[in-house]
């Protein structure tokens, strides 16, 4: 199950923030959300994987979302969470600064990312969701998992 | 599951199993070690294969294995001598029809070229060896042996055959015990055209009709040129839960070569013991076979029903990681209680001792429940062995020992590559030619042996050959030749032994198709190490060489030091670790411009900082101040690793790091510690070759 690719209109959506920025992401893709705890970290892994923590007896990978989007390196704090998803069959923690609310909206109302010449904006974000003179960005939660070249790289 | 696919997979896995008894009882017949038993148990896999072949429309295999099993029927009626050369045949034959049941399966093809030469052999052995030893098998058969196993192109040169007719009557039991009647006149309709007759006279009126009885019998006319004993076959399964009447329309012409001597039996009437149903016939033949077939009857039917059970290995498995947590939780709960500061024997911590103990045997228990003999890996070289002696022209006679040895399932999944690798080289490497072996005054017969023990809480397989042991100049020749080593280094022979565990090494001077795939001994030799084990080799000139692989028992726990390295705590694997010291500052050398290794009773080995090499920390620390892990590794022989401390050794359970994530560098797995916290278990192999690669690399091919 990825992001939720359903026929219905209707999206439930979970905000969440990072930085000034505000980002969503696919409720359905959600597993749960935990408060954060030191990982351990991994040799030769890309900058915006924080480590692996133990969830209940699973390994599980924590990225660090806001280094993930080129936006800084995360600084966690007693506020800061741990959105635990699906991606395939995987199971990823992403670190963010805090969960907001949960939203609802027309799969119709999200409009095209626009084009501002970076990469990483291009590459992560499905669609931008107007709602009440805020702007969220949709995650492609797809695209996040470093790919294994990427690790070979850094 | 569709009901049919799950009874063609109950299926399958009786061919597996029917495949394996059928191999081993050709192979105890060609050791000498059989008996009329032995046949009769062979015979038996041939022929229920072939009965659930037809059930469920397998055709081809049907064909092949209806002529494989006249061809044993012979055998068991004494008229074919189960010499070696026939055995060979059948032992070939045997792999075809397990090739048959792989593409039934949809796993594979059946090799028309090779199933047409086998289906060729086997009619040779059926018609040539069919009428000679007549004499003798009637002298020394017992009365009623001569009518049947009648070879399907027999009749045809009897002059003017004439039909059979076949009284068929169901009984209740054969209803109830879920056959049908159907299936049995498509059977015979495929050994021939049939005239099916239905005989309704025994239906009673309605009134008087019960529903459990049959009334109906069937009447069917076969072809002549159709052997009785085919006919009888068709109801081998029900036995006399099904009677029937066999007859000869017409007698046949007494001119019919020596037809008469067979088919006067078939005429009799039932209540005579040769028309007994075809389970019986056995019986009819020796009393022995009756009191064997129902020992091995009773002990099956023990085994399935009292002893074990089959259980969906998805269960085993999540019940092993359900311990793996009990004993995570159990070791956390330990450092609560160490860090609230109840005393070493306070009640509770007392309590805690008795859980962890506990927890220790339920989880060797949990995974006893996994363990498995050897025997499902082992079972598969026969077949590989004859193939490739084949294939080279050797002659090799596979000795297999400790098939029974246990071990974790997820470790057998994986020893069947590098086995059947150490055979190939063994014999396509190892054993000389016959002429070459004769030359040297050896049998012309190689002896590759393939044996599994258990030693020291590890597994170890052995595959040793009494060939010509490894050519140990020309080992080094080929290794100088490929830049392996220096022209001019010093080698022991255990050293110039261990080349060929190097990368890109091959002996072999013309790539054979058999060891030449491209991949050497260096890959057997990565992928053992990447389950945790290690491999060594033994040889000796003109006697032979000996492969030894020692595997752990599990890949679900293992053993480790827990180290603390830079400020991470890792896990390194017992196995690898030869021993630990303190050095002094006088054991410690620097080499080159960051490099340093330490001296250990007389050679250096390379330093090489555990917490530097994960990419913690720039400079490396103090080996004087930490303590050095001396391991054995195979790019590098042998290194220090440099941790800072070592807080102590214990079972962890391994977790991977691939399920949600993907391969690191350096990290073999990941385990959870008491504190609840990820550790990661270090890939010794690949953090020092890594590192040696890095830094010294001229050191690297030299030591």
């Amino acid at each position: 199950m990825s992001d939720g690719e359903f026929l219905n209109d209707a999206l439930e959506l979970i905000s969440f923030r990072i930085g000034d920025q505000e980002f969503c992401l696919d409720i359905m893709a959600v597993r749960e959300i935990r408060g954060w705890t030191v990982a351990t970290p991994l040799p030769h892994s890309p900058p915006y994987v924080r480590g692996v923590i133990n969830l209940r007896g699973a390994v599980l990978p924590i990225l660090d979302l806001k280094a993930r989007l080129g936006l800084g390196v995360a600084e966690p704090s007693a506020r800061s969470v741990i959105i635990v998803v699906h991606i395939g069959k995987r199971l990823v923690g992403l670190l963010v600064d805090g969960v907001s609310e949960i939203l609802a909206a027309e799969r119709a109302s999200v409009q095209p990312t626009p084009n501002v010449g970076c990469d990483s904006v291009g590459q992560f974000v499905r669609g931008i969701i107007a709602m009440e003179g805020r702007m969220i960005s949709w995650i492609a939660l797809d695209e996040i998992l470093p790919d294994e070249t990427d690790a070979e790289a850094a | 599951m569709d009901p049919m696919d799950a009874i063609k997979q109950t299926y399958f896995q009786e061919c597996d199993e029917l495949l394996a008894a059928l191999e081993e009882g050709l192979l105890a017949l060609e050791a000498g070690e059989g008996d009329s038993d032995t046949i009769n148990a062979v015979f038996r896999a041939v022929h229920s294969v072939k009965g659930g072949a037809g059930a469920f429309g397998f055709e081809a295999m049907v064909a092949f294995a209806h002529v494989f099993e006249t061809a044993l029927d012979l055998m068991r009626s004494g008229k074919l001598a189960p010499d070696n050369d026939v055995l060979k045949i059948m032992l070939r034959a045997s792999d075809v029809l397990g090739d048959h049941v792989q593409a039934a399966k949809g796993e594979g093809v059946v090799d028309n070229a090779r199933e047409r030469a086998m289906l060729e052999e086997l009619e040779a052995l059926t018609n040539a060896d069919a009428p000679v030893p007549r004499a003798a098998a009637q002298a020394d058969a017992p009365a009623g042996d001569e009518w049947g196993f009648t070879p399907m192109k027999f009749e045809f040169d009897a002059p003017a055959p004439s039909g059979w007719r076949l009284v068929m009557r169901p009984s209740p039991a054969m209803y109830a015990k879920g056959h049908d009647a159907l299936l049995f006149l498509r059977e015979l309709e495929r050994l021939g055209e049939i005239t099916v007759t239905l005989d309704a006279s025994a239906l009673p009126d309605l009134g008087a009709l019960t529903a459990e009885t049959p009334y109906l019998n069937w009447i069917v006319e076969l072809p002549a040129d159709v052997s009785e004993a085919a006919i009888r076959d068709v109801f081998d399964f029900v036995g006399e839960d099904c009677p029937i009447e066999l007859t000869r329309d017409e007698p046949p012409a007494p001119a019919a070569l020596d037809l008469d001597a067979f088919l006067s039996a078939p005429t009799l009437e039932p209540q005579s013991p040769v028309d007994a149903p075809a389970p019986v016939v056995a019986d009819v033949h020796e009393d022995k076979a009756v009191s064997a077939a129902e020992k091995s009857g009773a002990k099956g039917v023990a085994a399935a029903s009292g002893a074990t059970i089959r259980v969906d290995l998805e269960r085993v498995d999540r019940m092993i990681d359900l311990v793996g947590e009990l004993v995570i939780n159990q070791a956390m709960l330990a450092q609560r209680v160490a860090e609230s500061g109840a005393g070493r024997s306070s009640t509770i911590a007392m309590g805690l001792d008795e859980l962890e103990q506990l927890t220790r045997e339920i989880q060797d228990s949990v995974m006893a429940i996994r363990a498995q003999p050897v025997k499902s890996v082992f079972q598969r070289m026969p077949r590989l062995v004859r193939e490739i002696a084949s294939a080279t022209g050797k002659q090799v006679r596979l000795v297999m020992e400790g098939e029974a040895t246990e071990v974790d399932k997820t470790v057998i999944e994986r020893l069947s590559d590098p086995i059947t690798h150490m055979l190939r080289n063994a014999i396509d490497h190892g054993l000389e030619t016959p002429e070459e072996r004769a030359e040297a005054g050896k049998p012309e017969e190689g002896a590759v042996r393939l044996a599994a023990l258990h030693r020291s809480g590890r597994i170890v397989i052995e595959v040793s050959d009494d060939g010509k042991g490894i050519n140990r100049p020309r080992v080094r020749d080929i290794a100088v030749k490929k830049g392996l080593i220096a022209p001019d280094a010093n080698l022991t022979d255990d050293e110039i032994d261990n080349l060929i565990f190097l990368p890109g090494f091959s002996t072999a001077s013309a790539v054979s198709n058999i060891s030449g795939r491209g991949v050497g001994m260096d890959v057997v030799k990565r992928s053992i190490q990447a389950l945790g084990g290690r491999i060594s080799i033994s040889s000796q000139p003109g006697k032979g060489s000996t492969f030894t692989l020692s595997l752990p028992l599990t890949l679900a726990v293992l053993d480790g030091m827990v180290i603390t390295a830079g400020e991470q705590t890792l896990v390194a694997p017992l196995t690898a670790i030869v021993e630990t010291l303190r050095p002094k500052p006088d054991e410690v050398r620097p080499l080159g411009p960051t490099g340093a290794v330490l001296a250990v009773r007389g050679g250096y080995v390379p330093l090489i900082d555990i917490a530097v090499a994960l990419g913690q920390r720039e400079k490396a620390a103090d080996p004087t101040k930490g303590v050095v892990l001396l391991v054995d590794t195979e790019a590098g022989g042998r290194a220090a690793l440099v941790a800072d401390e070592i807080q102590g050794q214990r079972q962890v359970v391994i977790k991977s790091l691939e399920a949600n994530y993907q391969r690191v560098d350096g990290v073999a797995a990941a385990t959870i510690l008491g504190d609840g916290r990820v550790a990661l278990i270090l890939d010794v192999d690949t953090v020092v070759e890594k590192r040696l690669n890095e830094r010294h690399a001229p050191f690297a091919k030299a030591s």
